[in-house]
Parts: structure tokens; C-alpha cells; sequence
């Protein structure tokens, strides 16, 4: 015998619309691409080599365990994504999947990436995806997200160690600085990256209220700090090349690309309540180029035999 | 309950994507058992 709650609940789940573009949209595919580069580009510069189909599997693995933290952060956030202008035609907030079938999804595919990545992979790199899964998904969306201004530094954590899985699937080793040099690359990268997004749509952020910088502290501090983490940001960035971990080409683009990446900080800083939306947008499209450059050039520097790794 | 036209091509949709992803799993598991076996079969003296 079926109750009656059970009942409606069986029938809203047949009635259900989505289609595999919806469930592919709640694996947040812009930012599985920039994870699924960041790891690849890694996997490129490591020291050693992988077979071409375990290095494929180890990327799928990353990008479904990537794809499936973003499911799960949809299924605890629909309350706020329903608020937001800018996540609200989501597919849960909208109505398409249920925050259950988002949730189980999520945790399924979560397990098995991991799973994956131990079994046909190696232990080590599921070991660090088991961990970059758990850490944005109970840390960052369940813990800081709605606690803390500081909630995306420290959850930028989760987004820095896809390289450290892409390094450790190679080498097999999950302690290289090297591999942790890229790591604090786009950890510092991820406060000026996120606060200028946050800045040109603080409304949004104050009417969900989630604690971001710029809602809570306002834009002059949140200037201040995208200013002073760019300006640690491209210290770390030509760090690993000052210490020998990577060669001219990386270097060069990333002295050149960092420069570049505190002068937007600096038009940002200086920028009057009238411009400061559009420099804002201008700095958060440039934070994107400037990681996709720097580990195309990690990668290029690698398969042309530059690096001092190769050798 | 009687499923509209639409709710039927999207569970058929739903369907469709399962089963390509569960082949496309197998094929890569059976990859994955070659390349790993493959190497060790190779390198073992008969």
C-alpha cells in the first residue's frame, strides 16, 4: 500500500521535464572547464609520463568529480540560486529537477569519480579528488558560504587542487612543490577573480544574503583586498619559475600576464562609483585569460622541451 | 498516470543518456583492462 504523500511524491518525480542538457547543466560545465584545463595542463608539465587512456580517464575523472560538487553545492544553495538573478533559471531553482534528485545525482556521481579515479587511475589522486570534493562540499557550501566574508578564500581551496590531481596522477606524488606552487597560484587567484564578479553584482549577493566582501564591507575594501591578493597573486605566480619549477616560457607569460593582472587591479582600485561595474568586468574576464594563458604556457613550455622538468 | 507527450520524449531522453553512459563506462573499463594488462602479459616470459 502506497501512502498518499508517497503517492503525489512518485507522481511529481514521472512528471519530471529535464532532459540530459538540464542534468549536464547542474555539473556547472563552464567552471568543469576551467578545473578539467588547470588539471590537464598539469598532467602535461608533471615529471613522468602516463598512458594517453589512463591520462584521458584521470580528466574524466576530475571533471565528473568537479561536475558532481557543483550538483551537490546546487542541491544546499537552491534557496539562495532561487534569489539570485544570476542562478535562479538554474535547473533546481527553476523547478526542472528537485533538489533530490540533484542531491542523489550529485553523491552518486561523487562516489564514483573517486571510485574511478582509485580503481583504474591510482589511490593518490583519488585520495586528493575524495578531498577536493568534500572540501567545497562541506567547507566551502555547507560551512563558510554563509558564515564568513572570507568564505571563497578559503574555500578557493577546493578550485586550486585539480592541478596537485592532475600532478600526482603522473608522477604519483602528492607532495611536489612544485605541484603545490600551482596549488597557491590560483588559491590567491581566486579572491581577486571572485570579489570582482561579486563587486559588479554586490545587489544580487545582498538580496540572497550571502556575506560576501563587497556586501558586508562595502566596495572600497573590497578594492583594497582584490588589489593586495593581485599583487601576492603575481608574486606566487612567477615564484615557481624564480625557484626553478618551471622554465622561461612559463616565466615570461606569467611576469608579463601579472603585470597586466595588477594594472586592471590598479584601473579597479582607482575607478570612480561610475566605472567601477564595468572595470570589475574587465578584471573578471581578464582573471579567466590570465589562468587559461598561464597553464597553456606551463604545458606548451613542457611538449616543446623547455622545461626543466623534462630533462 | 498517463504521461503527456513531452514527459514521455524527456524520459526517453533521460533513458537514452543513461545507456550511452553506462556503454561508454564499459568500453572504458575494457580499455583500461587491456592497456593494464597488456603491458604485464607482454613483458611476461612464457
Amino acid at each position: 500500500m502506497i501512502a498518499a504523500g508517497a503517492s503525489s511524491e512518485f507522481e511529481g518525480a514521472r512528471a519530471s521535464l529535464a532532459g540530459p542538457s538540464d542534468y549536464l547543466a547542474l555539473l556547472k560545465p563552464r567552471v568543469m572547464s576551467l578545473v578539467v584545463f588547470t588539471s590537464l595542463a598539469a598532467m602535461i608539465a608533471a615529471p613522468g609520463t602516463i598512458h594517453p587512456v589512463i591520462g584521458i580517464i584521470a580528466l574524466l575523472c576530475v571533471a565528473v568529480g568537479a561536475g558532481a560538487s557543483g550538483a551537490l553545492n546546487q542541491w544546499y544553495d537552491a534557496d539562495i540560486d532561487a534569489i539570485m538573478l544570476r542562478t535562479r533559471t538554474r535547473p533546481v531553482p527553476s523547478g526542472l529537477i528537485s533538489r533530490q534528485a540533484a542531491l542523489e545525482f550529485g553523491s552518486t556521481l561523487s562516489l564514483f569519480s573517486v571510485l574511478a579515479m582509485g580503481f583504474l587511475v591510482g589511490y593518490v589522486p583519488a585520495i586528493l579528488l575524495a578531498s577536493t570534493i568534500a572540501f567545497y562540499v562541506f567547507v566551502y557550501t555547507m560551512w563558510l558560504k554563509r558564515l564568513t566574508v572570507h568564505n571563497i578564500v578559503i574555500g578557493g581551496a577546493a578550485g586550486a587542487l585539480p592541478p596537485v590531481i592532475g600532478w600526482a596522477a603522473v608522477s604519483g606524488n602528492a607532495f611536489d612543490p612544485a605541484a603545490w606552487s600551482l596549488f597557491l597560484l590560483i588559491f590567491l587567484w581566486t579572491p581577486p577573480h571572485f570579489w570582482a564578479l561579486a563587486l559588479a553584482g554586490s545587489e544580487d549577493y545582498a538580496r540572497a544574503k550571502v556575506p560576501m566582501l563587497p556586501v558586508v564591507k562595502g566596495s572600497r575594501v573590497t578594492r583594497n583586498q582584490i588589489l593586495f591578493y593581485s599583487v601576492v597573486m603575481a608574486a606566487s605566480a612567477v615564484l615557481p619559475y624564480a625557484l626553478g619549477y618551471f622554465g622561461p616560457v612559463y616565466g615570461s607569460v606569467a611576469a608579463l600576464l601579472s603585470v597586466a593582472f595588477v594594472g586592471f587591479a590598479v584601473v579597479l582600485w582607482r575607478a570612480d562609483a561610475s566605472g567601477e561595474r564595468k572595470h570589475a568586468l574587465q578584471m573578471f574576464a581578464f582573471s579567466i585569460f590570465y589562468l587559461f594563458a598561464l597553464f597553456t604556457a606551463l604545458a606548451v613550455e613542457r611538449l616543446i622541451g623547455m622545461s626543466p622538468l623534462a630533462s | 498516470m498517463e504521461l503527456t507527450p513531452e514527459e514521455k520524449r524527456k524520459l526517453s531522453q533521460r533513458n537514452w543518456a543513461v545507456a550511452i553512459m553506462l556503454l561508454v563506462f564499459v568500453a572504458l573499463v575494457f580499455v583500461v583492462t587491456v592497456v593494464k594488462l597488456g603491458g604485464n602479459v607482454a613483458q611476461h616470459s612464457l
